[in-house]
């Protein structure tokens, strides 16, 4: 595996990852007047060259999707996948009587908020609650189904707590309903970690991008199943059949596809010595620290995900004092971190308090990280926790903060 | 690294100025300090040393007894992401704030500005109270050395406490004319949205009817309330960013 040493220590792999030295000079062989830069569409020499190069990415994700060529879109991005599935499904279907979508509660952004786009152009959404872990329950969405239910869009990995939904289930609920529901998963978390085998998984449409798994950012992937219709919501030349105008990023494709190759051939190792770190940390800070809480599964989980909440202190601050004190970067769920006002969506879904909210820090580890950097946050964050406590004047009991209604 | 002037206290209130200098600094964070590699961050070096080293903070109940507090305020809740105690001490010949100690649970920047407000209302011999429930948050915004825009309204909850602390002292002192009351009006009927929902818009960053709306939803469904709504948002915008 690569090596690589930071300044900082970097736990924040699942906003995004750096871009793997082998995948980088593999793109370089698609972008300079020495390489292969031309444009897939052109019908010369130079043009095919690049086709030929696409041709043979594409090939060589399916293979690892274990699907056919072409059942795979390039796009723009893991949000642009969505959006084309998503939206796409739903604007061939303008006209049909299924206008149903059932969604869960601890979506990404994207899939939240094309879904609500989605409401203001006369689709109904269901948006499922989720168990104390961050799971769909399979029962929940077999009760949610309906004659008019068109799409069924559930993540398979949360970003945010790490939880794994059970998807192949989710699927046979939706296949044993006889509905005719297409499934549609965002597996942008899960690609390089879990089993992203369409045979195995089921799934009608698959959305995976490239910067988290040590690819380029600005590259995303929709698996779409033979015979799925979807309408573009980007027009113009007709590239990727029709379904995402646009010039093909050549370079970027060839290095999500060498990303995607070299995440499976070190899937094994990496989600073993990753789990183990993962645990270490979760059981030390647990030990070390009082009052704390652990968001999301405690097994099934990503190998790269600890998510902590810290009663009586705030997440911002928590980050801030980790950063400057350690140079460890994470992030938080509280509001001061978000746009917006709210915490995070994820977390309160959990039926955690806003207080807990407030309080969570996401840990995600990543190929650079060492035993020594785990080490490291376990040796500086109880100190942080107990400064930020004596600040603090909120003194809250355990069981004020345990998930509601348990 | 450009420090805040320690604030200055009469002989006689040594006792108060005691609970003040207990130095809170991480070890690991002086010793960057000192060696100058404290490197550039979101928030100024004046928010930053505030954050690492807040002055003026409650640390025990014992500090709290010592202190003999002539009033209390607090505001906010945990659940809400901010959380502010304050307890002043008066000199009430003078009717100077003479003393002053907090406690926050909020992000790094709403630790910061308490911890500043503090100092501003005891520095240089106490501040008249007069003076003090004068003070906005872009006073204290200032003195930070400013704050990112979407981080300002996380420095709006200190004047608050500090307002209740002193209206709490007029209450336990029986000036009771003196005491300011701050309600909330309902101002869209519909979605019982008041004055204080409208103010917090403009202070996280709605300075038009349109922004204010998108935060707030007001007047979607109570649409008589539009005019009252822009006259709001243009008093606040000229309290908070016009003065």
């Amino acid at each position: 595996m690569e090596k690589i040493s930071l300044k900082e220590i970097y736990l924040d792999n699942a906003a995004t990852t750096y871009t793997d030295k082998r995948v980088v000079d593999e793109m370089l062989k698609y972008m300079s007047g020495d390489g292969v830069y031309g444009n897939p569409g052109s019908f010369n020499t130079i043009g095919l060259k690049a086709k030929k190069a696409l041709d043979d990415a594409r090939q060589r994700a399916a293979n690892i999707l274990g699907c056919n060529s072409s059942e795979i879109i390039f796009t723009g991005s893991g949000t642009e996948s969505i959006n084309l599935a998503l939206q796409g499904i739903a604007r061939a279907n303008m006209n049909s009587k299924k206008k149903h979508i059932i969604t869960s509660k601890v979506e990404h952004k994207a899939v939240l908020e094309t879904c609500e786009y989605l409401e203001s152009t006369g689709f109904k959404v269901t948006y499922l609650d989720v168990d104390e872990f961050g799971l769909v329950k399979p029962e929940k969405l077999g009760a949610a189904l309906t004659d008019e239910t068109l799409l069924v869009s559930i993540m398979y990995a949360n970003n945010e707590v790490g939880s794994v939904n059970n998807i192949p289930e989710l699927v046979k609920v939706c296949k044993e309903s006889g509905k005719k529901v297409l499934f549609h998963t965002d597996a942008c978390q899960a690609a390089g970690y879990l089993d992203i085998n369409i045979k195995n998984l089921g799934v009608d449409l698959m959305t995976i991008n490239a910067s988290k798994l040590y690819g380029p950012k600005g590259v995303g992937l929709l698996y779409i199943r033979q015979g799925v219709v979807l309408k573009p919501i980007i027009i113009g030349g007709g590239q990727e059949r029709g379904l995402r105008s646009g010039t093909e990023n050549v370079a970027g494709i060839v290095g999500f596809v060498k990303a995607l190759e070299i995440a499976e051939q070190e899937k094994n190792s990496e989600v073993k010595r990753l789990t183990e770190l993962r645990d270490y940390l979760i059981k030390n800070l647990m030990e070390k620290i009082p009052k704390v809480l652990l968001n999301g599964h405690p097994m099934q989980r990503l190998p790269n995900n600890a998510n902590l909440s810290f009663i009586d202190v705030e997440g911002e601050a928590i980050m801030l004092m980790m950063n400057e004190v350690a140079g460890i970067c994470a992030s938080s769920g509280s509001a001061c971190t978000s746009k917006t006002l709210d915490p995070s969506h994820v977390i309160l879904a959990l039926g955690r308090p806003y207080e807990v909210a407030h309080g969570s820090i996401r840990f995600t580890l990543g190929r650079s990280t060492t035993k020594a950097n785990i080490d490291k946050v376990i040796e500086v964050l109880p100190g942080i926790i107990e400064k930020l406590r004596e600040i603090s004047p909120v003194n809250l009991k355990m069981e004020e903060v345990l998930p509601i209604g348990k | 690294m450009k420090m805040e002037k320690e604030e200055m206290i009469d002989d006689e209130l040594s006792s108060v100025n005691e609970l003040k200098v207990i130095p809170m600094r991480h070890k690991d964070v002086e010793a960057k300090v000192k060696a100058g590699k404290v490197e550039e961050w979101f928030y100024t070096d004046i928010v930053k040393d505030h954050f690492f080293n807040p002055r003026n903070l409650l640390r025990s109940d014992d500090d709290l007894k010592k202190f003999a507090h002539d009033g209390y305020g607090s505001v906010g809740a945990a659940a809400c992401g901010d959380k502010m105690d304050m307890w002043i001490k008066i000199d009430k010949e003078n009717d100077k704030i003479i003393g002053c100690l907090f406690k926050t649970f909020g992000c790094g920047s709403a630790i910061a500005s308490t911890s500043m407000l503090t100092v501003m209302i005891t520095e240089n011999g106490g501040m008249l109270i007069e003076q003090a429930l004068k003070i906005k948050p872009q006073d204290i915004v200032k003195r930070l050395g400013d704050l990112p825009q979407r981080k300002f309204h996380c420095s709006v909850l200190g004047d608050k406490s500090l307002r209740q602390a002193i209206n709490d002292y007029f209450r336990r002192t029986g000036q009771n004319d003196r005491i300011v009351i701050e309600g909330a009006q309902v101002v869209d009927m519909a979605l019982k949205i008041t004055d204080k929902d409208i103010e917090e818009a403009v202070l996280d960053g709605a300075h038009d009817f349109e922004a204010v709306q998108k935060k707030t939803k007001v007047g979607v469904h109570d649409k008589s309330c539009i005019p009252k709504v822009k006259e709001l948002i243009e008093f606040y915008k000229q309290k908070y960013y016009g003065g």
